[in-house]
């Protein structure tokens, strides 16, 4: 089983192959969830009794906290791939992400912001949530910070992989941050235990939003992947003869 | 896995281990530097000077808030529903503030336990929905009541 696994995608060879078929699929989904939930989003669920129109910047923002999470955790697992298997794919995959998670850290924290403008009446504030949060900003930029100054390859993966693991901490903090603090942001409206506290109308676009960033994520690392696992293997023969071709 | 893989995972599952006891007891014992405001109750219990600007947070009592003649100050009562605090307030307000609903105010609480505010900022709850439901919902807590 591990060894098929290891011949089918985990050697960067055959990952390479493998992911350009898995790639259109992603991207058809993510089409379809995106169109769905930005359409149903902005056009079709209706406004919030108290907040009016103003409450759609949540199928932006959710969306990008939760992803931003996700990816960092998907880092984290990446990173036990890297440092006790030695899965060459795995620490590839681990450094592209972080900038893809950057970005959707600082998507969360601006929507956030610009919401908290008018609506709670100040655009910051240091509550446990929106403290948490930018720390897991700053846990991506030390991330690739850490990686852009090392020179070498081995040490760069594995110098990452402890960073992305001790990080990791930080994301029950953020997800709990609203119930062990008394914070300004709110609780979690969905809960994977009780019954979301969201009307199903506006629900649905938001999964989907959620699907969809997810979706995003997936095909943006793929194709950053193919590219950095080009670049690494660039003396091997496999890539001189794709080159050929 | 082999021997080694295990080992390797082993130190990483006790780093993991290690550092969030260690990380929850820094937390633990800053607890009342994280958390955001004091509530009502928390703020008549604790002792704080005249002079010192503390973040208060609470509900705003229905059928509290009074504006004044020139409509730029504003005060109400914030409960916990066990304590509850008048607030004076002037400037403007976020526009999510409204009478059931929670807020975060700072400022000062004088020697007669009135708290003036020169900042008040809104506390948004989890629940979204529309309109409609929003009013059937209200009927029905009316009915009960």
């Amino acid at each position: 089983m591990w060894h098929w696994l290891n011949q089918k995608f985990l050697a960067p060879k055959s990952f390479y192959a493998n992911s350009a078929k898995l790639i259109p699929w992603i991207a058809l989904a993510f089409a379809l969830c995106f169109s769905y939930g930005l359409f149903a989003g902005l056009f079709i669920a209706p406004a919030d009794y108290q907040q009016g129109d103003g409450f759609r910047i949540i199928y932006v923002h959710v969306p990008s906290a939760f992803t931003a999470m996700a990816i960092y955790f998907s880092m984290a697992v990446f990173a036990v791939f890297t440092l006790v298997f030695r899965v060459k794919v795995a620490a590839i995959g681990m450094s592209c992400s972080a900038k893809i998670g950057a970005w959707f850290t600082f998507l969360a924290l601006i929507t956030g912001s610009i919401w908290g403008k008018p609506m709670w009446g100040t655009w910051w504030i240091w509550d446990a949530r929106l403290t948490s949060v930018l720390i897991l900003l700053f846990l991506y930029f030390g991330f690739i910070a850490l990686q852009s100054v090392i020179p070498n390859q081995q040490t760069r993966d594995r110098a990452g992989a402890l960073m992305a693991i001790v990080g990791v901490i930080n994301l029950p903090i953020i997800h709990y941050s609203v119930i062990w603090w008394n914070t300004l942001h709110q609780g979690p409206t969905l809960s994977k235990f009780a019954k979301p506290s969201i009307a199903p109308a506006m629900l649905y676009p938001l999964l989907a939003m959620i699907a969809a960033f997810l979706l995003f994520y997936a095909l943006t690392l793929l194709l950053r992947m193919r590219n950095q696992i080009l670049l690494r293997e660039i003396n091997s023969q496999w890539v001189a003869e794709l080159i050929h071709e | 896995m082999n021997r080694k893989q295990k080992n390797k995972l082993a130190i990483i599952i006790s780093i993991i281990i290690i550092l969030s006891i260690a990380i929850g007891l820094v937390l633990y014992a800053l607890k009342q530097n994280i958390n955001l405001f004091y509530t009502p109750t928390q703020l008549v219990n604790t002792k704080v000077s005249p002079n010192q600007n503390v973040r208060l947070g609470g509900y705003v009592e229905k059928h509290s808030v009074h504006y004044d003649a020139s409509g730029e100050s504003v005060s109400f009562i914030v409960s916990d529903q066990f304590h509850s605090l008048p607030v004076s307030y002037h400037g403007v307000l976020p526009s999510l503030f409204r009478e059931g609903q929670g807020v975060v105010m700072t400022g000062k609480l004088n020697s007669q336990n009135q708290f003036n505010a020169s900042e008040v900022l809104a506390k948004h709850d989890e629940k979204y929905m529309p309109p409609v439901l929003a009013k059937e919902l209200n009927k029905q807590s009316e009915k009960k009541s």
